[in-house]
């Protein structure tokens, strides 16, 4: 095991000469770079490349769908980014996240699936015409703020709380958004909700843009989104709200101390994260047309947080690839199928042993883990 | 917005003479000397059936230095934190610029006006020294959550907190008049100007304290000196009308305590008011303009160092005195 951690070290340090010399290039160098990337993001659905068709998951006959593939990569690196604001610049570990992505995925469902409960008892309580439904666009705006609401009405109450309490009370979220949804009325319980509109838009012999044949539109769709909210995460890292994230997590006293409302912060990582949970629920609802509560089970919070650590909380670029290994890995390698599970545990294992800190760990190594020990002793001291 | 070259951090670890720095970007509004700043009046403090502080009574005025000094135990700890709101006194009150101390919370409270650093350093040990001593000037910033993301409250800048044409580079420098001009015509967003106004007294608060050459290093790595610098440099930050200093000094050999003295000093040049909990009476009576002296939770003296170096209590406080003597 040394000689393999010793390996990995000169790895490190020769990604960390790269890390540098990537730095210290000009910033438009950066930006050019990174549009030729996005160009190549949004290229990714045709990859015909012949050194690169490897990568496909089509490639092997008994694969899954390519396009499909990546859309999954690109909803999940979503959520990857929102948890990562949670866990990863505030220091608040959320073991329910998958519940924030199922308000999302029936915000959709309820206000845009014409037959659903909500929307009967709207149209009746209103005397709208039959088949009336709210329109896909605005379904989102209608998730994003029920979920920052919900991510409120989490965090209000509980985010007094530290480190493992604050874990097993999100613990209790997930599963109570689960259990509501599996034996209420209005989400038709079991029985889930069919027929959820996608965007709007036909192609030029009638069939829908957005169809379920090809999915190379929602992959550009989520893709965008994601972009979107790259963009977003990034501007508020750069500014005192990210400094102020990143104070609390280090050293919440001190941080009081120092003027940093801690509780507004980190109701506020709370409601962002949360925000983008749901975003990346509608996306997953509007694909899939149908969802029930088995789709948000406990393992899928599990993931979410491995994406996270897998990848190096605290840094988008990480999370991001911790998303894409835990999520194209499985498809990839569909082959095994009856070792899958093994292989992704064992995988994760031996990431954990050599990289605890993941895979781009971000510039300021998150703290987490050696924090919660300090913060026990001291309790122990007190 | 302000490149280090352009700020030369001088010699590291020295600390330069006050005419060297932007003054007016770190000093504070010049003090009162007949204002009462912090009135600790009578206070109480029992844990159960332990009494940590009895009926303690003090006065800090604008602009002088007060050192508090007592024995280990003496409640000098728990003093600060009564004054910093980490507990709430069981009698009495402390009162800061005409403002009730107890009952608010400490964010609050570095609201009003007190900045303290640790006994124990806190820092925020893997940000950059400079985001650290940022941390502290956000702490009298306004932008809001959605105002750091949207960005679209414009205020007009004034001509020298606008962006620099610094680039050497030709299309760079074209490139930075364009925004400089930009945000002459259609101002520029509150966050940025906040964040560059920050930036700019994080730099030169490192650089009165003397390690703006290790500006970008993360905390953890800088050395102890550094860092014990750096928790004031960032308790300075956040524009405090009193500064509270938990034994900046210890750990510290003579010459870095030399050191330390003069910074303390110009601390209070700047026109900042200084409260200093110490161990070692030669800082002690070297800095302070008066002294308080705590044993068993109660004052047993105040006045100049001189007075209380030779107040027989303080002297058998401190070296212990036989039972027939006392």
């Amino acid at each position: 095991m040394d000689t393999l951690r010793d390996a990995d070290e000169k790895r490190m340090n020769a990604r960390k000469r790269i890390g540098d010399r990537w730095r210290a290039l000009p910033k438009w160098q950066r930006r050019m770079v990174f549009v030729a990337f996005v160009i190549f993001l949004y290229y990714l659905p045709y990859l015909g490349i012949p050194g690169l068709r490897v990568i496909r998951t089509d490639y092997s006959e008994s694969g899954s769908d390519w396009s499909s593939t990546l859309f999954l990569c690109a909803v999940y690196v979503l959520i990857a980014m929102g948890l990562n604001v949670v866990v990863g610049l505030a220091g608040l570990l959320d073991l329910g996240y998958v519940g924030f992505f199922a308000v999302g995925a029936y915000s959709v469902a309820l206000f845009g699936a014409s037959d659903s409960p909500v929307l009967k008892w709207i149209r009746d309580t209103w005397h709208l015409s039959e088949g009336w439904s709210v329109a896909w666009g605005l379904t989102i705006p209608i998730a994003i703020a029920l979920t920052m609401i919900s991510g409120v009405i989490l965090g209000g109450p509980t985010l007094r709380l530290r480190g493992d309490y604050l874990a097993i009370v999100t613990l209790g979220f997930g599963e109570i958004v689960r259990i509501v949804a599996l034996n209420s009325q209005f989400t038709d319980g079991p029985q889930g909700i069919s027929g959820i509109p996608g965007p709007p838009g036909e192609n030029a012999d009638g069939t829908k843009i957005f169809g379920v044949i090809d999915i190379a539109p929602w992959y550009w769709l989520a893709l965008t989104v994601m972009l979107v909210f790259v963009f977003i995460v990034r501007r508020l890292e750069n500014s005192r709200v990210g400094r102020a994230w990143l104070a609390v997590r280090e050293d919440e006293d001190a941080a009081a101390v120092m003027g940093v409302n801690g509780f507004k912060f980190k109701l506020w990582a709370f409601a962002i994260g949360a925000g983008l949970g749901g975003t990346s629920g509608v996306l997953f609802a509007s694909k899939q047309a149908y969802i029930d509560p088995t789709n948000f089970t406990l393992n899928l919070s599990v993931i979410f947080v491995a994406m996270v650590v897998v990848g190096g909380s605290g840094n988008i670029a990480g999370v991001a690839l911790g998303a894409i290994l835990l999520t194209y890995l499985p498809e990839r390698f569909r082959g095994f199928a009856d070792y899958r599970p093994l292989a992704v545990g064992v995988a994760l294992v031996v990431v954990m042993i050599l990289r605890p800190q993941g895979l781009i760990p971000s510039r300021r190594r998150a703290r987490e883990l050696h924090d919660r020990q300090e913060e026990a002793q001291v309790d122990v001291v007190a | 917005m302000s490149s280090p070259e352009e700020l030369s951090p001088g010699k590291s670890g020295e600390l330069p003479p006050l005419e060297e720095l932007e003054v007016e970007v770190i000093a504070a509004p010049p003090p009162n000397p007949n204002r009462v700043l912090l009135d600790v009046n009578n206070v109480t403090l029992r844990f159960g059936g332990v009494v940590a502080l009895n009926e303690v009574n003090f006065q800090l005025h604008e602009g002088e230095i007060l050192g508090l000094i007592g024995p280990n135990g003496a409640g000098k700890t728990t003093c600060f934190n009564v004054m910093t709101g980490v507990f709430r006194p069981t009698a009495g009150s402390v009162t800061f610029d005409d403002k009730q101390i107890s009952g608010r919370k400490p964010h609050q409270i570095n609201r009003l006006g007190i900045a303290r650093t640790f006994q124990n350093i806190r820092l925020f040990p893997e940000m950059t020294a400079l985001e650290n001593v940022m941390v502290g000037t956000d702490a009298r910033h306004h932008t809001s959550v959605p105002g750091a993301l949207f960005r679209l409250y414009r205020v007009r800048a004034k001509p020298d907190e606008l962006p620099r044409v610094d680039s050497n580079n030709g299309l760079m420098r074209v490139w930075q008049q364009i925004r400089r001009v930009g945000a002459q015509i259609f101002g520029v967003s509150r966050h940025s100007l906040e964040e560059w106004a920050g930036e700019r007294r994080a730099m030169e608060l490192l650089r009165f304290v003397g390690i703006a050459d290790r500006a970008d290093e993360i905390a953890r790595n800088l050395p102890y000196g550094y860092q014990r610098r750096l928790e004031i440099a960032r308790a300075l930050g956040t524009e405090p009308k009193l500064l509270c200093l938990d034994e900046p000094a210890a750990g510290f050999n003579p010459a870095e305590k030399e050191q330390l003295l003069k910074l303390i000093k110009s601390i209070r040049d700047l026109g900042y008011t200084v409260l200093l909990i110490e161990h070692d009476m030669r800082l002690v009576m070297g800095v302070t303009d008066r002294i308080v002296v705590l044993e068993f939770g109660r004052k047993i003296a105040e006045g100049s160092p001189a007075e209380v170096s030779r107040n027989p209590k303080v002297i058998a406080a401190y070296l212990g005195v036989t039972e027939d003597a006392a």
